[in-house]
């Protein structure tokens, strides 16, 4: 398995979009930082960008990946080789290359310019939406065979988890305005990784005061150590669930 | 010859009476260790009305203090006056007395008596200058006295931190008091820095309050009074005035009263007044308006606040003109339809307008209310979704195509570039 994983993550790095996605993360926060006067602002304004570009380009990465081996993996089958261990090998080069450049371009800058707890998490949460992502992705590469479709699906997830979902959640709670919607709308949160991700970060930044009660809420329970560990946990279901599923899959199919 | 005589025996008993009006004057009692007087209180019994109390450098073990007739207190190479916990250290009970230069120190919290360093107990005139009080509960407690003069003042309580509300009292406490004037004065680590009740006609000026548990300033049904130059400063919930008309606040400052339930400056039913000048950083809510009307707020810099107006549908015929926004999370928001609320000529970052005929007036209005500030307002978990791309995303389609936000707040007129003022406080105040 090592091996195969050593191959995949040789091959990814050797491949130029890496590279370039590690410098394009690399000037973007070095700019950030530069531009904004404090540490925080650079650190709010990076949020934006991982939170919109690293998942974007994890699950199309990784999506094309998927399909561009194809032939490889194919390969492999054929050798005695353990299905769900040629999946997690292909899943964990991809996922272990991308999060390096996630970490090179944005945890580098971030301990240069501005070292704190809140940039751990920040970091943080970019490694764990890159894996989130790039599961999604290898689940919508094993749904489909047919490779613009997968493509179609997983950035429909992307737009989804980036964009529809938070609106649909601002209609809800629109809607049911006259409820206290305060413990609902963080089990909402829940069920998307980004938003998550979000939170953890933003309830460490002194934006945090902005958010009144329910911030008040939030922090309560999200800001002790014990509420951080359920969120990195929550997040962690997140990678596992379409991980395993897909794993599944992958090795019940015909392919 | 008799008229030269009546000339000269009126002369003479001029004279005398001159000699007799400067012994009645002058007359100055030293306290301390090695003079006659070696505590205060023994030497504001002995003096007579109109003496002057001079109190060397010492520590004086005191409190309970009594000033009934007019005295000047004077404190000479900072003598301190200590507590020690026990109870009230002065209290004024006549008029036309002077405290000047004495430091106070330890006193207890009480709930029941509200023991202050020095008070005054309805009586005019008292002059409170420059004086350090330490550590106390309530420090300068002024009831039903007007023209008083509370100057140069040091009241420093201590770290508020995890304190409850109620173990603290006021730095500067005056009620029912007309005609003060309050300046120069540094307050902090109390529960308000400076607290007025039924306060009409006096000036408060170029004070400095911070770190206070709850508010820097503090008023409430005190008309006609003017607010200049002072500065309030990481309070615990900013500053909060209610109930009152005609008043005037000019080049103040309102930096960084930053928490979840902080405000720069409260106005709850506030009318007729004016805030020109004035500046808001770093609050939570830079100016937060509730039932105001008749407001004219003029050439204020709002910068780096979570909101920077927050206007509740209560207000009416407020005028926002020439004042500059930038870096708010949110320029303005409010729970409804504030119709009859004015905005011209002000100065937004946000303004994405142009200006084709170069008269520095963009061509476009602005509209200073976003679709997700009115969300806020409405649905306050949404607050949640701060920063995401989806409300990003709202916001601008809803500058594009305006359907939801209030018509009424709208700035038709806003200016292109940042509006500068005489900025340099110093130099204003100089020139004023």
């Amino acid at each position: 398995m090592n091996k195969i994983i050593k191959y995949v993550f040789y091959d990814i790095v050797r491949n130029k979009i890496v590279l370039a996605y590690t410098l394009f993360l690399l000037l973007l926060s070095v700019g950030l930082f530069n531009l904004g006067g404090s540490p925080d602002k650079g650190i709010l304004s990076l949020l934006n960008l991982v939170l919109l570009t690293v998942p974007l380009i994890s699950i199309v990465f990784a999506t094309t990946h998927f399909y561009n081996s194809y032939e490889f993996m194919e390969l492999l089958v054929a050798q005695p080789i353990n299905r769900s261990k040629i999946f997690m090998s292909e899943y964990l080069g991809v996922s272990c290359s991308l999060s390096g450049a996630f970490i090179l371009g944005v945890g580098l800058p971030v301990m240069l310019f501005g070292a704190s707890i809140t940039g751990l998490y920040l970091v943080l949460t970019g490694v764990f939406i890159t894996f989130i992502f790039v599961a999604l992705a290898f689940l919508a590469s094993v749904i489909t065979r047919d490779k613009a479709k997968g493509i179609g699906i997983a950035l429909l997830l992307w737009f989804y988890f980036a964009l529809i979902y938070d609106g649909i959640v601002l209609f809800i709670l629109y809607s049911f305005s006259d409820y206290p919607l305060e413990h609902a709308t963080l089990a909402l949160t829940a069920f998307n990784p980004v938003d998550l991700g979000r939170i953890i970060v933003l309830l460490h930044l002194d934006v945090s005061a902005l958010m009144g009660y329910t911030g008040a809420l939030y922090k309560s329970i999200l800001g002790s150590l014990w509420g951080i560990g359920l969120a990195f946990g929550l997040l962690l279901v997140w990678i596992l669930v379409p991980v395993l599923s897909s794993r599944r899959i992958f090795s019940r199919r015909d392919l | 010859m008799k008229d030269q005589n009546k000339l000269i025996v009126n002369l003479l008993a001029t004279l005398v009476l001159l000699l007799w009006v400067t012994t009645a004057f002058g007359s100055t009692l030293k306290v301390c260790k090695t003079c006659t007087y070696t505590s205060v209180k023994q030497a504001v019994k002995k003096a007579r009305p109109g003496d002057t109390v001079v109190i060397n450098d010492g520590v004086y073990k005191e409190f309970g203090i009594e000033i009934n007739k007019p005295l000047v207190l004077i404190g000479q190479n900072n003598p301190v006056i200590d507590g020690n916990y026990k109870g009230q250290i002065l209290t004024v009970t006549a008029d036309n007395v002077t405290i000047q230069g004495l430091t106070f120190k330890n006193i207890e919290t009480s709930y029941t008596r509200d023991d202050a360093a020095i008070r005054v107990i309805e009586r005019s005139n008292a002059r409170i200058l420059n004086n350090t009080i330490l550590n106390t509960y309530f420090g300068i407690y002024l009831q039903n006295s007007d023209h008083c003069l509370i100057e140069g003042n040091t009241v420093i309580g201590k770290d508020v931190k995890g304190v409850n509300e109620s173990s603290l009292g006021n730095a500067i406490h005056l009620w029912y008091c007309d005609n003060s004037i309050i300046r120069n004065n540094r307050v902090e680590g109390h529960r308000d820095g400076i607290y007025l009740e039924f306060v009409k006609d006096s000036r408060i000026k170029n004070n400095l309050s911070q770190h206070n548990l709850r508010y820097g300033l503090h008023f409430m049904f005190s008309d006609g009074n003017v607010y200049t130059y002072n500065t309030f400063r990481k309070n615990g919930a900013g500053v909060a005035v209610m109930y009152t008309r005609n008043i005037r606040m000019e080049y103040n400052r309102f930096e960084d009263n930053w928490g979840a339930a902080a405000y720069g400056l409260l106005l709850k039913e506030i009318t007729n007044s004016v805030i020109y000048n004035n500046t808001f950083r770093r609050n939570t809510a830079g100016m937060y308006m509730e039932s105001s009307s008749r407001l004219d707020i003029q050439r204020n810099t709002f910068d780096r606040n979570g909101w920077a107006v927050r206007l509740l549908s209560s207000c009416t015929d407020d005028t926002f003109r020439n004042n500059n926004f930038t870096g708010n999370s949110f320029d303005v928001s409010t729970n409804g339809n504030s119709a009859l609320n004015k905005f011209e000529n002000n100065y937004w970052d946000k303004y994405s307008g142009y200006d084709l005929d170069k008269d520095k007036v963009g061509d476009v209005p602005y509209r200073p209310v976003s679709l997700y500030s009115m969300l806020v307002e409405k649905v306050p978990p949404s607050v949640m979704f701060m920063r995401s791309f989806m409300v990003d995303l709202m916001d601008n389609i809803e500058k594009v195509l305006p359907s939801f936000i209030p018509e009424d707040i709208i700035d038709e007129h806003p200016m292109m570039r940042r509006l500068d003022y005489d900025s340099d406080r110093k130099l204003t105040q100089v020139l004023r």
